[in-house]
């Protein structure tokens, strides 16, 4: 049985590694054309700034491979024959599957602005994008940043440790505000600016100039009419699954790869997962594509069980993400609407620098508690999951929060000012009764 | 601010250069009174080829003028005495040894120590040690100052820019590091087999259990299938600034351990430190003590700049700058001045291997009821309170919140933490070695007790003595001073803690099997960044564990937190507790596909 993952990012590694871990028998092919082993994607700004090497964001020494029979191969996928089970390399070579996994993850949006394919204008997703930022830093004096998701305020942080002037656009009027509250969003277009860069809410690119020879991009014109000089442009507009290979052929696509709940697509024997999988019927609480790391960790070994014969739906539980923005660590356990639903209410407690929170959402009827949304605070995560699945009440997550603190020791802890924000607010005289503590964590863990 | 920076550093390099002219400046004069011998033949037999030569005519213009000059009339010396005894030994006075007669070559290093160099220098330094010292270390402490309080100015968080752009931290490449691991190597076995008067045994024992190790790491542990090992070259050129100053490092512990005679300019310079602070004139000890409490200080300083949003970190690097400053340096300064015995009460055995040596053991005897407490506190710690502090908080409170050796890697050494060898082949030699230092420091303290109360010290071919002596000098000297140090640039500011301090071994085996210690892992949260791994001083590869969801329980660990601190996912979280440690250590938390999950087609 020959089973062929494309994509060594960590959904199909992490396919890999478990198909090789419930069968021995299974030969496994890893292809790539990015990379000649799996590295950390999101660790792509820490080589950039210096803080790590490129093999330091690769999670396995290389003998890894050899020892557990994965092999690997260098290469892009032109086409494949799903009829004949044949992959067609760019290069011309061939190579037949018995099994087929695609994860072969996403790419950055580009929205048709024109100019968007001159030298100097370049997304950040791959190690190529990287090789690029590189390559265009060296005496560069501003860059612009076009979309204001995680990707973009990773790339501004990135220019802004080698001194280069930045300016931000972002389309809505509040940062990220798609998916965080309008406090959190709000601390961090602060933290942006506090850095000296320039954001810019609510602008948007009108269209990248190139300069006279018409390859290099040298300035963008806004919306709004501005022109401003830069010689990078940074296209962050969030990503789309990397499917455009696979037109044309029976696959049935949508925005990305159509898959059931056992990551099966319409074809038999291939599987798609991770960023370029969609799901045909999303679970309540989940998008249909879920282009983060931890779904596609997920997912790569939910797949691997369907592909080695054991049928197991794909169920993530409660999500939960986490990001980093310039300074502020950001977590999130839970659904968080960045507007508070219609029947649910919030506990929000924010320090007085500005650049740490702890947003709890509870159902305003039976008190249930919903989502934890942190900033600059560190949560535990199986705690804040216990308590959302187990629909526990505000009022004794608030006297225990102590449970959920993650924060290194001798970290002031906050959790006695939230209970006071909920007594303010809902008049009540709730006392905190639980502090950190690792022994009452694990027992409240094992507690069925 | 940058300027003031600059200011600074470059007030640093310049007394970093006067400091390394120091040594060079004064000249030397010497009298009969310096070269007096407690041994009359030799000390005739000496001050008349001395005649002979002017000896005390001359004025010499360095150390190693003086030093061949002492040879040259010790030669004549020893050739005169060699003469008057005659063939038959008839010129030997009746009961007197033949020993005693003769002037034997061991005795030129016994006679002509690094105090009567010190003694004999005139000059500018000796002159006046306080200005040089100020031109030195002062201007040292005043530029390095002035480079690390303005970093207080920046916003608090993770300042690791640039740490792989920079000459001086971004590590050297595989030749290099070879190049300073055989040059090391094959110096300190040469010099070893002179050190030991010409003895092959122990330079060769050593050798061969650096290539017995070897093979058990590549043929019985596997590793020769684990290639290629994770590369721990740096991303372009090696570091020349990273070179240069290993080099330094190594060439100034050459001088500290093995020829303090040729640094006297520096120890004279601190002479009068020394007086004040323990009312006798300093010896390279007194020089080290100072160097390495100021560099502490002021480097911790530096720690605190680059951590001050983590308050585990600033206490932390408070505690070790405290532990060195009060219970390293004043205390036994301050014990000496007042004729007590003296002692830095945190280094224990078998990290201090001297502590049960006879003469230690015979000093704190006689230095009354201070005394007598400072051998029942040493042995209690070691009995007792290394055990029991390491089964509440794991080795950590030592190795990172106590240790002078600790203490130095995490300020000194913290810019290079990021160059430990991350590979399972490190891991594999690191258990193989630290492991032997622990049992060579057993057996030979074992020996050494042994003799002190049967009196035997010949056990079998070994000679107790003679083991103290290598040990000395090939684990306390060479590798923990010389690789310990020096090697910071080249393979990480742990090197000895990682692969040689039998006391790290000790609470390592204490943390691993029975504490209360580990690092919690925050469920599902990690993305596999390796920024944990590639700070991590120890070498553990935190990331293997953390992405699996796994809590980390490991022997080398020093609880240092800054797997935890760098995290910007906030995954790792250092904390004890009782409970079921031995299965969070093996749950997997990110696995979420539990077996009665699955249905079989
Ligand atoms: C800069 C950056 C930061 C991020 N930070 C976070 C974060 O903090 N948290 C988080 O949850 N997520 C983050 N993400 C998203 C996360 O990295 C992705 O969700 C994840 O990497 C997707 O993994 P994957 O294995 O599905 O796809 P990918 O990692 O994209 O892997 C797909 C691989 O397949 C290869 N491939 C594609 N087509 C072909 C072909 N035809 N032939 C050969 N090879 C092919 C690609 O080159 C690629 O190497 C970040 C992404 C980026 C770019
Ligand atoms: S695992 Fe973390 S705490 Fe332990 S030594 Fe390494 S970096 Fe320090
Ligand atoms: S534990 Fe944190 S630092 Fe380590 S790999 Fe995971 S996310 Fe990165």
């Amino acid at each position: 049985m020959h089973t062929v993952i494309i994509g060594n990012g960590i959904t199909g590694i992490t396919a890999a590694r478990w198909i090789r871990k419930l069968d021995s028998t299974h030969r496994i092919t890893v292809i790539s054309g990015e990379s000649d082993y799996f590295y950390s994607r999101t660790a792509l700004m820490y080589i950039y700034m210096g803080h790590m090497r490129q093999v330091d964001t690769q999670p396995y020494e290389k003998w890894f491979w050899d020892e557990n029979r994965i092999e690997l191969k260098r290469a892009w996928v032109d086409t494949v024959d799903f009829d004949g089970k044949m992959l067609n390399f760019a290069d011309g070579e061939k190579m037949h599957y018995d099994k087929l996994i695609l994860a072969v993850g996403s790419k950055p949006n580009k929205f048709g602005w024109p100019g968007q394919d001159l030298d100097g204008v370049h997304g950040l997703y791959s190690l190529q994008d990287l090789e690029a930022m590189e390559r265009h830093s060296e005496g560069l004096k501003r860059a612009v940043i076009v979309g204001g998701g995680l990707i973009g305020i990773e790339m501004a942080e990135m220019f802004h440790t080698r001194h280069i002037p930045v300016t931000f656009l972002v389309r809505e009027q509040k940062f990220w505000h798609g998916v965080l509250p309008l406090e959190e969003a709000e601390m961090v277009e602060r933290e942006i600016r506090e850095k000296g860069i320039d954001l810019r809410m609510g602008e948007e690119l009108k269209e990248i100039w190139g300069d006279k020879a018409g390859g290099k991009a040298k300035l963008i014109v806004t919306k709004g009419g501005e022109k401003i000089q830069c010689g990078f442009v940074g296209l962050t507009a969030g990503v789309r699954p990397n499917i455009e290979f696979l037109a044309h052929t029976d696959l049935a696509t949508d925005k990305g790869i159509l898959v059931n709940e056992y990551l099966e697509t319409n074809i038999p024997d291939v599987y798609a997962m991770g960023d370029c999988a969609q799901q045909r019927e999303p679970l309540p609480h989940r998008r249909a594509i879920e282009a983060v790391w931890y779904a596609g960790r997920m997912q790569g070994e939910v797949g691997a069980y369907n592909v080695c014969g054991k049928k197991v739906a794909y169920d993530p539980g409660i999500w939960f993400n986490s990001a980093k923005f310039i300074d502020i660590e950001y977590q999130v356990y839970g659904d968080i609407k960045p507007k508070l639903p219609e029947g649910q209410a919030t506990v929000y407690w924010e320090h007085a620098d500005g650049k740490k929170s702890v947003r709890i959402n509870y159902d305003a009827v039976s008190g249930a508690v919903i989502g934890f949304n942190l900033m600059g605070v560190r949560y535990r995560h199986e705690v804040c999951e216990k308590w959302i699945e187990e629909e526990t009440h505000i009022e004794n997550v608030l006297q225990t929060l102590g449970l959920a603190n993650f924060d290194p020791e001798f970290y002031k802890e906050y959790e006695k000012d939230i209970v006071q924000v909920y007594n303010r607010e809902t008049g009540s005289n709730l006392q905190l009764k639980q502090r950190r503590n690792l022994s009452s964590v694990l027992k409240f863990l094992s507690r069925t | 601010m940058q300027i003031i920076q600059k200011i600074g550093l470059a007030i640093f390099v310049i007394a970093l250069v006067i400091f390394t002219l120091v040594p060079g400046l004064d000249s030397y004069k010497i009298s009969a009174e310096d070269t007096k011998i407690n041994n009359e033949y030799h000390s005739v037999a000496f001050e008349r080829a001395a005649q002979d030569q002017g000896l005390y005519e001359r004025e010499y213009s360095s150390t190693f003028a003086l030093q061949s000059a002492l040879k040259d009339v010790f030669a004549a010396a020893q050739k005169d005495l060699l003469t008057r005894a005659g063939e038959d030994k008839s010129g030997i006075p009746e009961g007197v040894s033949e020993w005693d007669f003769k002037l034997g070559d061991w005795l030129f290093k016994d006679y002509f120590k690094f105090d009567m160099y010190r003694d004999s220098s005139i000059g500018p330094v000796s002159g006046n040690p306080w200005l040089w010292f100020g031109l030195t270390i002062g201007l040292a402490l005043l530029g390095g100052l002035m480079y690390i309080l303005p970093k207080f100015l920046r916003p608090p968080g993770i300042k690791n820019d640039h740490i792989y752009h920079s000459s001086m931290t971004r590590g050297v490449n595989l030749t290099w590091r070879v190049l300073f691991i055989v040059a090391t190597v094959i110096g300190v076995l040469t010099y070893g087999f002179f050190y030991m008067s010409g003895n092959l045994f122990w330079p060769g024992i050593s050798a061969l259990v650096m290539g017995i190790i070897t093979a058990l790491v590549f043929f019985a542990q596997k590793s020769i299938k684990h290639r290629p090992a994770k590369s721990a070259s740096p991303p372009k050129f090696s570091a020349w600034l990273g070179i240069f100053t290993g080099i330094y490092l190594i060439g100034f512990y050459i001088l500290l351990y093995w020829a303090p005679v040729h640094i006297v300019g520096w120890i004279s310079m601190v002479s009068p430190l020394s007086e004040i602070l323990n009312g006798g004139t300093a010896s390279q000890w007194f020089l080290y003590g100072v160097l390495y409490t100021l560099i502490i200080l002021v480097m911790g300083v530096r720690m605190m700049s680059k951590y001050m949003h983590n308050k585990y970190q600033l206490i932390r690097t408070g505690s070790v700058m405290f532990f060195q400053l009060g219970f390293a340096f004043l205390i036994p300064q301050i014990l000496t001045l007042l004729n007590q015995p003296s002692m830095d009460l945190k280094n224990i055995w078998p990290l201090n291997y001297t502590f049960f040596f006879e003469w230690n053991i015979n000093d704190l005897l006689a230095g009354g009821n201070l005394g007598i407490f400072m051998l029942v506190w040493g042995t209690v710690l070691v009995i007792i309170g290394v055990p029991l502090i390491t089964y509440f908080y794991g080795k950590r409170w030592y190795c990172s919140w106590v240790c002078g050796c600790g203490g130095l890697a995490e300020t000194l050494g913290d810019p290079y933490r990021q160059l430990s060898d991350k590979s399972l082949r490190a891991w594999k030699y690191e258990r193989f070695i630290i492991h032997g230092v622990l049992l060579f420091a057993v057996i030979m303290t074992g020996m050494t007790l042994y003799g002190y109360f049967s009196g035997v010290r010949q056990i079998g071919f070994l000679n107790t003595g003679t083991v103290q002596q290598w040990y000395g000098f090939f684990i306390g000297a060479t590798f923990s001073g010389i690789v310990g140090t020096g090697f910071y640039p080249v393979m990480g500011n742990r090197v000895w803690c990682r692969f040689g301090c039998p006391l790290a071994a000790y609470l390592g085996l204490v943390q691993r099997f029975k504490s209360r210690f580990r690092i919690t892992t925050n469920g599902g949260q990690c993305i596999s960044c390796g920024n944990c791994s590639t700070y991590c001083e120890m070498g553990i590869d935190v990331r293997a564990y953390a992405q699996k969801g796994q809590d980390i329980v490991r022997s080398s660990c020093v609880g240092c937190g800054v797997c935890s601190a760098v995290c910007p996912r906030g995954v790792l979280r250092l904390e004890n507790a009782s409970e079921d440690i031995a299965r969070r250590a093996a749950q997997k938390r990110t696995i979420h596909i539990s077996e009665d999950q699955i249905g079989v087609l």
